[in-house]
């Protein structure tokens, strides 16, 4: 018999690390035409931290998107960055980005107030062109400021940015800490179908939401709520995890012996992107990577609950275990 | 050691290939065509998947010598910077590559279908793609970009 079942998970995720030196440096370079260089060691695998970034510095500074250039194939010459990981690279390298930007910005807007005769506090830039505040006709194009401060005044116009978290641990008298630099948040809903007869569960639907702060770039955003659900349904259902401390050694060589999960396993999924901006992340954003492969799993298993009223409390949920449990209840 | 003669792309070559040596090897070692990538080489994740005489296979189990007198075409045969497929730009609009490791094969597994079934269903999409792996995407993004590219073609 085929029974189905809705289940809810809910879950929160920190951004970066919390116990100290969790670092990232941009240096933001503006060239005589204008255009700009943003020069990390940030690797995009693929989430586009390249296309975040290059956006983040293409807002601070007002300039159009396609004039950023984003500088970071490497490691050894560029800024000190920790890496891709933790969920970390928009916030803690998007930081780094709109600070180096902003000094950046700064150098433009001190040459620029001569022209435009004006206090650099009272300046603003956007769509290429730097302007008074309240008066936009007032205004100058920031490849003509880039271009006399390069060649008329000798200037290198170069911004630099570090972020990096001052490391909290508990006060010994009150337990006060602040660990998490900012928290993001899940919902995920799971509807399964489960097959009595030979244990086997196929998920129908997953619903997932998640608070990521701004989004900054909400397909990006997409992709890794899409692409994590793929990891959670795997997870649930497939996969046996092992940890990855020595001396463990993983006993799955190849694809035969370790099954993933194909388009075919992977139901059709609604994203909700919920923006609640961080008070300290860059524009808002918080950090949206690890999380998303966390809530599928528990989301299924209560959806299987759901659907036959048995509790099975070790993944991966193949049908040899929905059987047992199902005999064990009798 | 034995001369195989096959077409790719449109070109064709003449190379000596031992009786084991596979696809994957002629195209990647000895021709240079590094589009199919060499994934799990047990012809489970589909990085590989080329197409023979318009069929799909996955080059790293497909013994070479068995392309002889065949035409086989790579990622690279299926579009150009400046006169891409309307999948390449389907798949560039949709955000369907993360990491791209999948994606040349994705690409020719999804050019077999709409080759054979231009109008295909979201499940009809998904029962092509199964035999290509995919860990970024959940897959959710490549079948949206092969189901608009469909869409362009009608």
């Amino acid at each position: 018999m085929k029974k189905r079942g809705v289940g809810l998970a809910v879950g929160l995720y920190p951004t970066g690390m919390s116990g100290g030196g969790d670092s990232s440096q941009a240096v933001v370079k503006v060239k005589p035409d204008g255009s700009v260089d943003l020069i990390l060691t940030s690797v995009d695998i693929g989430q586009g931290c390249k296309t975040v970034l290059a956006q983040i510095a293409a807002e601070e500074l007002g300039v159009p998107y396609d004039r950023v250039d984003v500088v970071n194939d490497d490691t050894d010459t560029g800024p000190l960055c920790f890496g891709t990981f933790a969920s970390r690279v928009t916030f803690v390298a998007g930081n780094a980005t709109k600070e180096a930007a902003r000094e950046a910005k700064q150098i433009l807007f001190s040459i620029a107030a001569d022209k435009l005769e004006a206090s650099p506090e009272d300046l603003e830039a956007a769509n290429g062109k730097i302007y008074v505040k309240g008066a936009p006709e007032r205004s100058v194009d920031i490849g003509a400021i880039a271009g006399e401060a390069t060649f008329g005044l000798r200037k290198v116009i170069v911004g630099r940015g570090h972020y990096m978290r001052t490391p909290s641990a508990p006060d010994p008298a009150t337990g006060k800490t602040d660990p998490f630099a900012t928290l993001a948040w899940a919902a995920v809903q799971a509807e399964v179908e489960v097959d009595t007869d030979t244990g086997e569960v196929t998920v129908l639907r997953l619903d997932c939401a998640y608070d990521v702060g701004r989004a900054v770039n909400p397909l990006l955003v997409e992709g890794q709520i899409e692409g994590g659900a793929g990891m959670g349904v795997g997870a649930a259902l497939m996969e046996q995890l092992y940890p990855y401390k020595s001396p463990v050694k993983f006993p799955a060589e190849t694809f035969g012996d370790y099954v993933i999960p194909t388009a075919m396993d992977v139901p059709d999924i609604r994203t909700v992107i919920y923006e609640c901006p961080s008070t300290n992340g860059p524009f808002g954003a918080k950090g949206i990577g690890e999380m998303t492969a966390n809530a599928p799993a528990p989301a299924i298993v209560a959806a299987i609950h759901d659907a036959i009223g048995v509790w099975i409390d070790e993944l991966p949920v193949t049908p040899e275990k929905v059987l047992r449990a199902l005999q064990a209840k009798g | 050691m034995y001369t195989l003669e096959l077409k790719v792309n449109g070109r064709a070559y003449k190379v000596e290939v031992k009786a084991t040596t596979t696809l994957l090897q002629v195209l990647r070692e000895k021709l240079g065509i590094t589009g199919p990538k060499v994934g799990c080489e047990t012809g489970d994740c589909g990085a590989c998947s080329v197409l023979v005489n318009g069929k799909l296979v996955k080059a790293c189990i497909t013994n070479a010598l068995t392309v002889h007198g065949k035409e086989v075409l790579t990622v690279e045969g299926l579009g150009r910077p400046g006169a891409f497929h309307p999948l390449q730009l389907a798949f560039h609009e949709h955000y369907a590559a993360q990491c791209g490791f999948c994606t040349p094969g994705m690409l020719m597994a999804a050019k077999a279908l709409l080759d054979e079934n231009p109008k295909p269903t979201r499940d009809e999409v998904k029962e092509a793609l199964s035999g290509n792996l995919c860990r970024c995407t959940g897959y959710v993004k490549i079948v949206d970009a092969i189901m608009a590219a469909a869409g362009e073609k009608a």
